[in-house]
């Protein structure tokens, strides 16, 4: 019962996620949606363990240890997109519709 | 677990230790210690696509001894094997390349981006090899981020504000397409209890859990891919990254997740019949090749035309998937879609890191890269000019460059498969890539003769000419040769 609750749960915050990310155009604001997204994807997951608990478990081990991982990866990925959206709005405002593809040089600061 | 299985283990092993090891040793030591592992590394891909030749099946090594569903296993196939050669030759070349723009000179001070770059090429390069030879779906999504995480400071190495932005774009997309392949795979997960491709291939049914699991995973990684209408990032982040960073971009990354796509269309679902979607993914490789190319030809500036290029040639790859779903059990027809979708890969990658390593020598001596502003380019770097050319008739499909051998398996292929738009969308993408080459040709080529006359060619133009002299050669091959990369087709399996 409270894997399909969980699961549920997963689905609509995926659902969320996947509008904020599409819709949204603010650099943090499309980051936490992604956050949601994941969290809705892991909550899945959650719920794919439970259904597959057997052998003495109450959940099945392997869906956990991606989940883990997963977290570990998101958190990862978020921290560089918050990094990248700080230095965004930290740079000056150098011409922003200068055009990429004008060759930069490598070693700029 | 066969002989040689460590071959693969070590192909991803070797760059991911290196990058480890990179990271306290500095810019100089990082850069001496990848020139060090370069060749260590091709020695590694080719043996392993040796010892696959020779055995005339799959390498496979199970870590820790642990056979799936329990352990993980590598096991390197044709196109894998393949795939790997190709990774090692061109990160070896742009490592080569780089060291005039990211190297560190004796007694110079280390700069923040050279010790950037090494540790990530190497992380691309263990990335890459870890995407091609792993069978676990999981596997392969960790494989998949830290290519991302390692491609995406590469399009900002410049620190600019258009390429910071191009990169955050980058990662947007690329983190959206990841959540949605690991959706995927808690789908399958549920329905099979287990993750590794080889098991999944004798077991996928054809019902609706997979098929929704199929097409989120298959979503997410044409973001990846960026095949059209997700190819958005790619020009702004592929054309503002230094040269080099272009190349290894353009050449290797989008093949990553393109090798994952084929591991679950042609390994996991060989079972499920899905003819229609085949047809929609090569409707979309075509819109690729036919818009990307406009694109292309409408750019003003060279770096830019490049990336477009890539667009377009990203839909090539995309036409076997029709030609291998619809073959109707006809093996010759189906083996030579597979053939020529691979081939294109590499050529593909062997030709655009020329093009984008000469677009960047071209631009850093003109000063510009406006094509209008081309004029005695040819006079003044006849090297470069002359490889983007070579380059360009490998991406156009001339006789006698890989591209041609590539684009005419796939053209005979549509032919004798009867669909008969896919050979026409061949060809008119190839007259266009003509168009667009042609400009850039046209405008280098001309000029009133007042600028300094020809040199000798100094390394860099030699790596960018020898590029693009692989890319032809590979059409000088006998075909036979192409036999590695059937070899261990999951979908050929009983």
């Amino acid at each position: 019962m409270s894997a399909i609750l969980y699961g549920l749960l997963g689905a609509a915050l995926t659902g969320i996620g996947l509008f904020g990310l599409l819709v949204r155009t603010e650099p943090l604001l499309r980051i936490l949606a992604f956050n949601l997204l994941g969290g809705g994807v892991f909550l899945v997951f959650g719920a794919v363990a439970r259904r597959g608990a057997a052998a003495g478990f109450a959940a099945d081990p392997v869906p956990q240890a991606i989940i883990l991982t997963g977290i570990v990866v998101a958190f990862a990925a978020t921290t560089l997109a918050v990094a990248l959206a700080v230095r965004i709005a930290e740079e000056p405002g150098d011409a922003p519709g200068a055009a990429p593809g004008a060759d930069q040089p490598p070693d700029a600061p | 677990m066969t002989a040689w299985g460590a071959l693969p283990m070590l192909a991803v092993m070797l760059p991911v230790v290196g990058m480890v090891l990179a990271l306290p040793l500095g810019a100089r030591g990082a850069e001496r210690l990848t020139l060090a592992l370069l060749p260590v590394g091709i020695v590694l891909a080719i043996g392993t696509a040796a010892a696959v030749q020779a055995a005339g099946a799959p390498v496979v090594h199970l870590l820790g001894h642990w056979a799936p569903p329990l352990g993980l296993a590598l096991r390197a196939d044709g196109l894998a094997a393949a795939m790997l050669v190709t990774a090692a030759l061109v990160v070896a070349a742009v490592a080569l390349f780089a060291r005039a723009d990211f190297g560190t000179a004796a007694g110079a001070t280390e700069t923040r981006a050279a010790f950037a770059f090494w540790p990530l090429l190497l992380a691309l390069w263990g990335a890459i090899n870890l995407a091609v030879v792993a069978t676990d779906l999981f596997t392969l999504y960790v494989a998949l981020e830290l290519l991302t995480f390692a491609a995406m400071p590469m399009v900002c190495l410049s620190g600019t504000r258009a390429t910071l932005e191009a990169a955050l774009r980058y990662l947007m997309f690329a983190l959206l397409g990841s959540v949605l392949y690991l959706l995927g795979i808690a789908f399958i997960y549920a329905g099979y209890g287990t993750l590794d491709v080889v098991l999944l291939a004798g077991r996928a049914r054809a019902d609706l859990p997979t098929h929704v699991a199929v097409a989120l995973m298959t979503a997410g990684l044409l973001a990846k891919t960026a095949l059209l209408p997700l190819h958005l990032w790619l020009p702004p982040a592929h054309a503002g990254a230094p040269p080099a960073a272009s190349a290894i971009l353009s050449a290797l990354v989008v093949k990553g997740s393109f090798v994952i796509l084929v591991r679950l269309w042609f390994g996991v679902m060989p079972g499920l019949a899905a003819p229609m979607a085949a047809q929609v993914l090569g409707g979309l490789g075509a819109a690729a090749i036919l818009l990307g190319s406009v694109a292309a030809l409408r750019q003003e500036r060279l770096k830019l035309l490049v990336a477009y290029s890539t667009v377009a040639q990203i839909g090539y790859l995309f036409l076997m998937v029709p030609l291998l779903v619809a073959a109707p059990g006809d093996e010759a027809y189906a083996a030579r879609a597979w053939t020529g979708g691979v081939l294109q890969a590499v050529s593909h990658a062997f030709a655009k890191a020329a093009m984008f390593l000469a677009a960047g020598l071209i631009a850093a001596r003109i000063g510009q890269d406006r094509i209008a502003g081309l004029a005695g380019a040819a006079r003044l770097l006849p090297v470069p000019v002359l490889a983007f050319g070579l380059a360009g008739l490998s991406l156009m499909g001339v006789p006698p460059s890989g591209g041609f051998a590539a684009k005419w398996l796939l053209l005979t292929s549509a032919i004798e498969a009867g669909q008969w738009g896919w050979a026409l969308v061949i060809l008119a993408g190839g007259l266009l890539t003509g168009g667009y080459v042609y400009r850039v040709m046209a405008a280098a080529l001309t000029g009133d003769g007042t600028q300094p006359a020809l040199r000798r060619p100094d390394k860099r133009e030699t790596i960018v000419l020898a590029l693009a002299v692989v890319s032809v050669v590979l059409g000088l091959l006998p075909l036979a040769a192409f036999g590695l990369v059937q070899v261990g087709r999951l979908d050929l399996a009983p």
